[in-house]
């Protein structure tokens, strides 16, 4: 085996197949992700700086984003809070059946997105099992914005639970004890000591579930009832727009929406650098 | 495993028994709401009308057709992304390189991107009005609206699971062994097949068992550029919407849970995993 000549961009080493498996891997990664998504961008370019802007901010386009951003904010808050609450009982306490529990928290993960849409339909329609007992108190989930982020609290659930069960595993017991001797509270110990040391991983996970669900399709558009301007997700509206061969506007919808996901994938690449930053 | 029994051990830093059982109680309930009951859901509305009707729905030519797409789809998409994730793996792992950290974050691109929008950007390469329209269209080759479409697009939303799960595990494990390997004589791929595959076994099942569980459960990304053709170009998922927008609930739960139970199997296999290595995954499952 001759030896690897070291390339100007890289640090030496006696391993071999540095040139191989990074050609695969770029040559990969731009034939499938990176050239389609220039495709992308290039093609909404072809409208026109005024053009594109205008079939991006079409009054129907607002109404969408306002919709996907607005449910996927309000699942996610909510699994911030139910996540922590079960990564806490996980980590924290023993009850008998958990570790099911604890496995079929990633079933979010596994069950195709198709499956989870038609069942909460089912659950949450009227004549459902949890639809029917909501109706006389004069609430409708499916077919209406809220059933759109009770599937987006589906989706993003292990997002949150798994980001922040590990960084409350790795908290020493001494800090809680250090607390308790100073003369803090169960309630303060977690308000002051443990909440900020978790703090990071939540609002990651707060980010991956937001993201998951700006783009979630599947489930959601089942138990939307789809009305333009009231129940109609950007991601269905990319799908009629291209229904309708209208594949401009469709571009744009699509290049904003990626100009978003690409920013918030940004901050959550900030987000969890400071989290093992400061607590791994 | 300081943390699960600590609580039992000191009570100054542990809450009143009330306390832990609302809680727990609490996030039971949450859980039970939004995890299991719409998993009881899926079984219980696919049995609903008896057996006989719910073996009639998989017996069905255009069932039987999703259900062979779905398998040609995974048996395409999840190969080629192991080959590509074990490569990146080794690449970002064993070497240090200026960009590296680039080519992770684009590794992960297709996590961030819309299931939607991932179908969108080959119907503008590959449909007849796209980039490449014209020049398939005279050769008669068909990407959109047909299989191939649908694989491509599932290797996209698939793309990044096996890297993923290997990168971290292989940089943790550094490279001392494969240079023994090799100072002792081995090849290079020889030193890949007898040292570093079978350190990286586990978490490179790990991997694959998530990726096919997507692959073949995608339905965004296939939707866009399948064209619903009845017993040619629909997947499972595919078929349940059909059948179900067809008020056809039955079936569409009869396939569902089908794909469910594909879920399920995932979960178990993935749960195993974990608990018998979960000292080497460790490493992988730390996001």
């Amino acid at each position: 085996m001759r030896a690897a000549s070291p390339a100007w961009f890289r640090r030496p080493s006696v391993l071999p197949g540095f040139g191989l498996t990074v050609g695969i891997s770029v040559f990969y990664l731009s034939l499938i992700v990176l050239v389609p998504l220039c495709g992308l961008f290039l093609k909404s370019t072809g409208l026109g700086w005024q053009g594109f802007w205008q079939a991006a901010l079409a009054p129907r386009a607002v109404a969408a984003y306002r919709l996907s951003f607005g449910a996927a904010f309000f699942a996610a808050a909510a699994n911030a809070v139910f996540g922590l609450l079960v990564a806490w009982v996980m980590v924290r306490y023993r009850f008998p059946g958990k570790r099911i529990v604890d496995a079929l928290i990633d079933l979010p993960f596994a069950l195709p997105t198709a499956v989870a849409g038609i069942t909460l339909t089912a659950l949450y329609a009227e004549n459902g099992w949890i639809g029917a007992l909501l109706a006389p108190l004069g609430i409708k989930v499916a077919f209406t914005p809220l059933g759109i982020v009770i599937a987006l609290v589906f989706i993003g659930l292990p997002f949150v639970v798994r980001t922040v069960q590990p960084v409350l595993q790795d908290i020493d017991a001494e800090v809680e004890e250090a607390a308790a001797s100073l003369g803090a509270g169960r309630l303060q110990t977690f308000r002051r000591v443990i909440l900020p040391a978790v703090f990071p991983a939540i609002l990651t996970g707060f980010a991956l579930a937001f993201a998951r669900g700006i783009g979630e399709y599947g489930s959601v558009i089942f138990i939307a009832g789809n009305l333009p301007m009231v129940s109609e997700i950007a991601p269905l509206l990319i799908v009629i727009k291209l229904e309708q061969y209208d594949y401009a506007g469709a571009t744009a919808i699509a290049a904003f929406m990626l100009l978003v996901s690409f920013v918030l994938l940004f901050v959550i690449n900030l987000l969890q650098r400071w989290n093992r930053a400061r607590y791994l | 495993m300081v943390a699960t029994s600590r609580p039992h051990v000191n009570s100054v830093i542990s809450e009143p028994l009330w306390v832990r059982l609302a809680l727990i109680a609490l996030a039971l309930v949450f859980l039970g709401l939004f995890l299991m009951l719409p998993l009881f859901v899926v079984f219980a509305e696919a049995l609903r009308g008896g057996i006989g009707a719910y073996v009639e729905a998989f017996t069905e030519p255009d069932a039987l057709a999703a259900i062979r797409l779905t398998l040609i789809t995974a048996a395409i998409s999840v190969p080629l992304n192991i080959v590509f994730g074990v490569a990146a793996a080794w690449a970002i792992a064993k070497f240090d390189f200026a960009g590296k950290s680039l080519l992770i974050t684009f590794i992960d691109l297709p996590f961030s991107v819309s299931p939607v929008i991932a179908g969108l950007i080959y119907v503008l390469l590959f449909g007849a009005h796209g980039w490449f329209g014209p020049w398939l269209v005279a050769n008669d080759v068909e990407i959109i609206f047909a299989v191939p479409g649908i694989v491509i697009a599932t290797i996209f939303v698939t793309f990044p699971f096996v890297a993923r799960e290997l990168i971290p595990l292989m940089q943790e494990q550094g490279n001392e062994e494969e240079e023994a390997a090799l100072s002792l004589g081995a090849g290079g791929w020889q030193t890949f097949r007898r040292v570093t595959l079978p350190n990286i076994k586990w978490g490179l099942i790990y991997g694959v068992l998530l990726c096919n569980a997507r692959a073949m459960g995608e339905f965004g990304a296939v939707s866009v550029v399948s064209g619903h053709i009845r017993g040619e170009t629909n997947t499972m998922p595919l078929h349940v919407e059909i059948l179900y927008n067809e008020y056809n609930f039955t079936a569409a739960f009869a396939i569902a849970s089908l794909l469910a139970l594909l879920a399920l199997v995932t979960l178990v296999l993935k749960t195993v995993l974990e608990w018998r290595y979960g000292a080497e995954l460790a490493a992988a499952r730390r996001l």
